[in-house]
């Protein structure tokens, strides 16, 4: 599972919606030994290019590396490393937990506390939906964790840059 | 948009001719035969070139485009077709040479479910491509092979596949044959940054021993004569590359030659001594590094390169600038004053001198004599096609090259079995000059079926197969680092090289005595009729020198054979 340290990159790329660009992006992080811990595609304004956030931990050294092979892809526009800056990231996750009646009026408080909304409630479990910093979800993994987690789903974080910077 | 459809084939060929191409190189099969038949209904002038292998083709395009500077186009079949190109794209690749490759596909409704000669090739080349497509409709083939060209051939040059499913070639197209490109993301930037130039320049000023260190980089910007005219006015040595041989003329007063593993002492030992290094166009290739942390510690490095990604990776310059080559000389040229560098030049002449580039000629036949003798005869004149091992350093020290585009060598991928095929491609592209392949016995078996279409076009080239009966480069290192312990190197059973041209109807010359060397090679020159091969019965264990071991630092340079036990090799191959 991402804990989000910090020798974890966070990069955003805007790419040319075109078949095989995904697979080029891929290689170019495996080919130099880069883990992609996650990864977020969506379809930008402008239905011809799409959106990644890209999460991937490896050594430091190599990341410019990775950033230029990657703008040199054709069909990448551009790339920008958010680790050090303070865009905003966010990520939502689904948590199933064993629990039964004994458990549940706790559950919910820490789910509360996490500003958790309760998607799914059975006789022996739930399902929590939280969205937030990548943080927050790391530390509700770990409150949560007293309950038998059964199911744990996390999108991956995306970024978007503050003020006037593009992302 | 045309109203009279024409059928896919048919504007692949048109869109082929609009680019100018002159050759395609290739292989028909069935999922291309609808592009094979568009070159007979079109009546185009393009010219096709049935090869032995698909390798083979690849490798002439290659050799096409590197003796002319214009990419050549390859058309294959599917399957087996295509990853038979594979090595070929992967060199090419490499070393940055345009190529466009046309693999026929399956049809669009069975892909990805195994039909018969279904290769996913856009898969398998992703990584030894420039860029790739898999065209999916046939009114996108106007735009893409556009697309394909521009890529190609731009920026930092590299092979560009095309994957045509038969139905898109077979499919009527409508759209225009003069396509608008659609590639947002691949951008040039042709400026050079001014207070760059400055910062070189005043650096260059400072400087007492200053090194040029020219690439391939250089050549492929056509940035021979600024380089030239620039090294005159400030008075700067220059070494080259394997691949940048030609873009300064190696018997010019201020080249040092070759530098890296095998090449002159004197350039190795100027990168040793330098305090400037002036890298114009080179990827600082681990053949020319030695050992990366001690590489011109005390130099102060500049980098020119095209390919913002080639900065940095290898070496970290202190001055770094993004461009093209030709543009950046031809603004640091003006900016550079006369140097003084008369005693750094009487110091490096003084190596010269020392430690020239040498053999024996007595006792059996040298491939450095005939490969020496052939340079004097056609007066270094010849575009030299090589293969790899042992003959191809040995060609790169002796046939000295003086202008660009008569150096053909695979570098970045070492590939042998490219030499002849790629000679051939540069004779097809030059027709009117003379051509010489110095190839290794067993680089020329894993390509020399192609004779056959040297033979059939009647090409102007000088087969010299160096024929030392080894894998001649792997047996010297196990010679030197493995205690002389030969494995897997004998090429005992090779066949009689001539008979074997005679069978093509090539003309066959054998050379066993150095006293022969001038007349034979001669009579080999002086030959008119299309092809020749001249088979050099040469010493089976001499071994290249001098020789960096891979992975040492340039220091550790070996002159010639040492009497003591060398270690294991570090680096890599
Ligand atoms: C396709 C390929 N296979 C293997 C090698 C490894 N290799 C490099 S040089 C060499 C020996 C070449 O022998 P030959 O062609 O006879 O040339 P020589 O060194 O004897 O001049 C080999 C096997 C290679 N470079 N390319
Ligand atoms: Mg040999």
């Amino acid at each position: 599972m991402p804990k989000s340290d910090k020798a974890m990159h966070t990069l955003s790329v805007y790419v040319a919606n075109k078949p095989g660009a995904l697979a080029r992006i891929a290689q170019v992080f495996a080919r130099r030994g880069f883990n992609i811990e996650s990864l977020v595609v969506s379809p930008a304004i402008d239905g011809h290019f799409s959106r990644m956030t890209i999460t991937s931990s490896g050594a430091p050294e190599g990341l410019e590396q990775i950033i230029k092979q990657m703008v040199k892809l054709v069909d990448v526009l551009h790339c920008i490393d958010h680790t050090y800056d303070k865009s905003v990231m966010k990520e939502m996750g689904l948590i199933k937990i064993a629990v039964d009646s004994e458990g549940r009026s706790e559950a919910l408080q820490i789910a509360e506390h996490y500003g958790c909304k309760t998607v799914d409630l059975t006789s022996e479990s739930m399902i929590l939906q939280v969205v937030g910093s990548p943080a927050k979800i790391d530390a509700l993994e770990e409150m949560i964790a007293k309950f038998r987690i059964i199911e744990l789903v996390r999108t991956g974080k995306v970024v978007m840059s503050r003020g006037q910077k593009t992302t | 948009m045309t109203n009279i459809p024409i059928e896919g084939g048919q504007a692949i060929i048109r869109c082929l001719e609009n680019e100018g191409v002159e050759y395609i190189f290739g292989y028909s099969g069935g999922s291309v035969i609808p592009i094979f038949d568009a070159m007979v209904t079109t009546e185009t002038k393009i010219k096709f070139v049935l090869v032995r292998h698909e390798q083979g083709a690849t490798h002439m395009a290659d050799g096409y485009a590197r003796a002319t500077g214009k990419p050549a186009v390859v058309l294959v079949t599917s399957g087996p077709g295509a990853t038979n190109t594979l090595t070929g794209i992967m060199t090419a690749h490499m070393d940055s040479v345009p190529m466009i490759v046309l693999t026929g596909q399956s049809v669009s409704w069975m892909l990805g479910k195994d039909a018969f000669q279904e290769a996913d090739i856009f898969g398998i080349t992703m990584p030894v491509v420039k860029h790739s497509y898999l065209v999916k409709k046939t009114n996108d083939l106007p735009r893409i092979i556009r697309e394909a060209f521009h890529i190609s051939t731009t920026g930092r040059p590299g092979p560009v596949l095309i994957d045509i499913p038969k139905d898109i070639s077979a499919g009527p197209c409508t759209a225009d044959l003069h396509a608008e490109m659609d590639i947002p993301g691949y951008k040039l930037d042709t400026s050079v940054d001014n207070d760059t130039i400055l910062e070189i320049a005043e650096a260059l000023a400072k400087s007492k021993r200053p090194l040029i260190l020219a690439g391939h980089g250089a050549l492929i910007s056509r940035a021979d004569g600024s380089l030239k005219a620039f090294a005159e006015k400030a008075r700067i040595p220059v070494t080259n590359t394997l691949l940048g041989k030609g873009v300064f003329p190696e018997t010019h007063e201020l080249s040092l030659g070759m530098l890296g593993m095998h090449g002159t002492a004197y350039a190795n030992k100027a990168i040793c001594e330098c305090d400037l290094l002036l890298n114009i166009g080179s990827r600082f290739d681990d053949r020319i590094l030695g050992k990366p942390d001690e590489f011109c510690t005390d130099a102060t490095i500049i980098h020119i390169d095209i390919d913002a990604s080639e900065i940095g990776r290898m070496i970290q310059p202190q001055i770094t600038c993004v461009a093209d080559a030709k543009t950046a000389i031809d603004e640091l040229v003006k900016h550079v004053p006369e140097l003084e560098t008369t005693d750094w030049r009487k110091h490096l002449d003084g190596y010269k001198t020392k430690y020239p580039l040498k053999f024996k000629r007595q006792g059996g036949l040298k491939m450095q004599h005939v490969i020496d003798e052939f340079y004097k005869l056609s007066e270094g004149k010849a575009c030299v096609a090589t293969d790899v091992g042992q003959h191809q350093m040995w060609a790169a020290q002796f046939y000295k090259t003086d202008s660009g585009y008569n150096w053909l060598s695979s570098g970045g991928a070492g590939t042998m079995g490219f030499g002849l095929p790629a000679c051939i491609g540069a004779a097809f592209g030059r027709p009117d000059d003379l051509h010489i392949c110095f190839i290794g016995d067993g680089g020329f078996q894993m390509t020399f079926f192609e004779l056959a279409t040297a033979a059939l076009h009647k090409l102007p080239i000088k087969i010299v197969v160096l024929n030392n009966h080894y894998l001649g480069m792997v047996r010297q290192w196990q010679e030197l680092f493995y205690e002389d312990r030969t494995s897997g190197v004998d090429l005992e059973g090779n066949p009689d090289f001539v008979k074997l041209a005679e069978s093509f109807g090539i003309k066959g010359f054998n050379l066993r005595r150095p006293g022969d060397v001038k007349r034979v090679l001669q009579n080999a020159l002086d030959y008119n009729d299309g092809p020749c091969l001249i088979n050099c019965e040469v010493e089976k264990t001499d071994n290249v020198f001098p020789m960096i071991p891979a992975g040492a630092p340039i220091g550790d340079m070996l002159i010639e054979l040492p009497t003591k036990k060398l270690e294991k090799p570090t680096g890599s191959t």
